[in-house]
């Protein structure tokens, strides 16, 4: 049985009919709730999350935020209480090396902007991004239950019928599963997936330097898999830090961060190297199994998946998050649009737009960072020379490169109204 | 034929819908199409409501306090959206089963719709009056067009609006919406249209005007079938709907 500590407002109200139910308090199942409450206020929402109450704030990993996600975040009311810990990242720079290589060769450097003045992400703690969400969402009137896992759904007729673990049951007319890569409300859909494990680790930890790093991110593909450093703002006692990516084979991975910290700061020290002065881990290192898992269908009647519950992929190119917005900020549209025509917003043939909207380029996503990620995770001499030949050419083909910096910020393909800064 | 024996009704018409009612509501069965087609006749109608009775399209009920008569409505698939819009709507079918599976559906969404077994004479008869009357995809498959569009038009209240969508009677059509929809794509059941009950615009606003109606808006809809969306467009050949008005001094 979920332990609750405090009954929930959904409970208090009495309420238990809902338009749409949210599984999943993540930044996907928030900006999603939000976006159509703001859209919408008329309809009722609520968004229900296993993990008990305060575990949200125990986080301690930064994320990028591409330009496309900011700017919806700042038509959700959010930005403006998040731009002051927000680092902005105003250059990136893409090597190819060994690590023991003397000098790293720099093939990319992408350091244009989206717009005039607009940084192509910004890094944000995790922590300071739901405590956002969640404000405006208790702002907007959504119920948010915590503590309280769905035990299962039907989804006859025109409500979805779900069960909680403790025994409440919710009817709402759209059910959204946003609750990560190993969705449980998936499986209870019988949605199958497809499932690609990569044997690699990601490990991610925040570093501290001596000196400041100037907005700069860094990704070095290293023959075990990328190193990428994200600049983070200064800490309250004004100590530059960086978060970095580091990614290894899971085993190795494994035993770097259980094992004795002073040969994890040495290895750590081989890779972000001494340009930045000393450097220090701030952060206990912890290791995430990369895979691709994409779900073969988005959406059933009354039911939609978003976020990694739909696809989880590897982060080499830092996109999952920008893909979760993405996926929020479509479905939202979406459900809107329908709502607005009056038309049931749980339907399947208005759900298969979403889907019909979000798979394409997801999975062109998912493909493209699995072939860079086996293009770049080896030491093969030949392949070695051809990625080298590759990037060098993308870096003197002006179009290529904007492309890759409005793919990298979110920008391409059918753009959700929220993700160009507009209201639905 | 004296006006007391003309009917609207074709009884092979109604017994093919009837036939077909279980199926009104499930989005992958034989009325997907129409649910594909959906979106764009609902902008269509929200749109030109809001403009002609000057209301606001985001408002979560902008047809509160609007009467709305879905005429030829099937299982309720423009009913439904209608009165969540706010409006109060009577859906009317010949079919006496078609009306079981639309009410059954909208106890189970959980609208409030007025649905009626019975004929546009027999409404009109009755003296019902309505702020909109919605004639979709219902033309093509009457017996007497004259009649019903003049039936239809009797219950538009002055000021207030008619829409007409139906199917040109052009080679084009043919072509595309009874063989390439019944036959190639088999997107709908072989036998729904038949070419000679098909109608020209022409021939519509003619009734219309004799009914008392001026026409003030026409708009084709075409498929694309890369976005696989339907759209609005000039090209009238295919599908299209015609906007009509009474005038308020009527």
């Amino acid at each position: 049985m979920a332990q609750r500590p405090e009954p929930g407002i959904a409970q208090q109200a009495g309420k238990r009919d809902f338009d749409v139910l949210v599984a999943g308090a993540g930044y996907v199942g928030l900006a999603t709730a939000v976006s159509i409450k703001q859209a919408r206020p008329g309809l009722a929402v609520a968004v229900v999350d296993a993990a008990p109450e305060g575990v949200w704030q125990k986080d301690g990993r930064a994320s990028a935020i591409a330009a496309a996600a900011c700017r919806m975040l700042d038509r959700l009311g959010c930005w403006g209480e998040l731009l002051p810990q927000a680092q902005p990242i105003t250059d990136m720079i893409v090597t190819d090396s060994r690590s023991t290589d003397p000098v790293r060769p720099v093939f990319l450097t992408f350091d244009g902007d989206v717009d005039e003045g607009e940084p192509f992400a910004h890094m944000i703690a995790n922590v300071a991004l739901n405590g956002a969400l969640r404000r405006r969402a208790a702002e907007l009137g959504i119920d948010l239950v915590e503590g309280v896992a769905v035990s299962s759904f039907d989804t006859d007729g025109g409500r979805a019928r779900v069960h909680l673990a403790d025994g409440l049951v919710f009817d709402t007319r759209l059910l959204i599963a946003a609750d990560g890569v190993k969705s449980g409300l998936r499986d209870m859909a019988g949605i199958k997936t497809m499932h690609w494990d990569y044997g690699q680790s990601g490990i991610v930890c925040t570093v501290g330097h001596e000196r400041p790093h100037g907005g700069r991110a860094e990704e070095h593909f290293l023959p075990a898999g990328p190193f990428a450093t994200l600049p983070l703002k200064p800490d309250a006692n004004g100590k530059n830090r960086s978060s970095i990516v580091w990614t290894e084979r899971t085993a190795d991975a494994e035993r770097l961060v259980s094992g004795d910290p002073f040969i994890f700061e040495v290895e750590l020290e081989q890779r972000f190297g001494l340009k930045l002065g000393e450097i220090s881990v701030e952060t206990k290192p912890r290791a995430f199994p990369l895979g691709l898992t994409l779900a073969r269908a988005f959406v059933k009647p009354r039911f939609a998946l978003a976020g990694d519950a739909a696809h989880g992929i590897h982060p080499i190119a830092g996109q999952g998050l920008n893909l979760g917005f993405k996926d929020a900020a479509a479905l939202a549209e979406t459900v809107v649009e329908a709502d607005r025509l009056g038309q049931d917003i749980g339907a399947l043939d208005v759900l298969e737009g979403y889907e019909r909207w979000r798979r394409f380029d997801t999975v062109r996503m998912g493909i493209t960072t699995d072939v860079l990620n086996r293009l770049f995770s080896n030491d093969s001499t030949p392949l070695r020379a051809v990625r080298d030949i590759g990037l060098g050419l993308v870096d003197r083909m002006p179009a290529l490169k904007t492309y890759f910096i409005k793919q990298a910020s979110g920008l391409t393909g059918e753009t959700p109204r929220l993700l160009r800064g507009e209201a639905i | 034929m004296p006006e007391a024996t003309r009917s609207t009704i074709d009884k092979n018409e109604v017994d093919r819908f009837s036939a077909m009612a279980a199926e009104w509501w499930s989005p992958t069965g034989k009325f997907r199409p129409l649910h594909k087609f959906n979106p764009v006749r609902l902008a269509y109608i929200r749109d030109q409501v809001a403009t002609r009775f000057g209301r606001d399209i985001h408002a979560a009920k902008p047809f509160e306090g609007l009467r709305f008569l879905d005429i030829g409505c099937g299982g309720g698939l423009l009913c439904e959206p209608m009165a969540r819009l706010g409006a109060e709507v009577v859906g009317a079918d010949a079919s006496a089963t078609n009306i079981e599976v639309a009410k059954l559906h909208a106890a189970e969404s959980g609208v409030t719709i007025d649905y009626r077994a019975t004929t546009a004479e027999a409404l009109a008869d009755a003296g019902e009056k309505f702020d909109v009357v919605l004639n979709m995809e219902v033309v093509e498959h009457v017996a007497d067009i004259d009649l019903f569009i003049g039936k239809t038009s009797e219950m538009v209240k002055p000021g207030g609006l008619m829409f007409v969508a139906t199917i040109n009677r052009t080679l084009k059509a043919l072509g595309l919406a009874i063989i390439g929809a019944e036959y190639v794509l088999r997107w709908l059941p072989r036998g729904t249209h038949q070419y000679e009950k098909l109608v020209r615009p022409e021939e519509l606003e003619k009734a219309l005007s004799t009914a008392g109606m001026s026409v003030i808006d026409r708009t084709g809809v075409v498929y694309s079938p890369l976005s696989d969306r339907w759209q609005r467009s000039k090209d009238m050949d295919v599908n299209y709907m015609l906007l009509a008005e009474r005038s308020a001094y009527d």
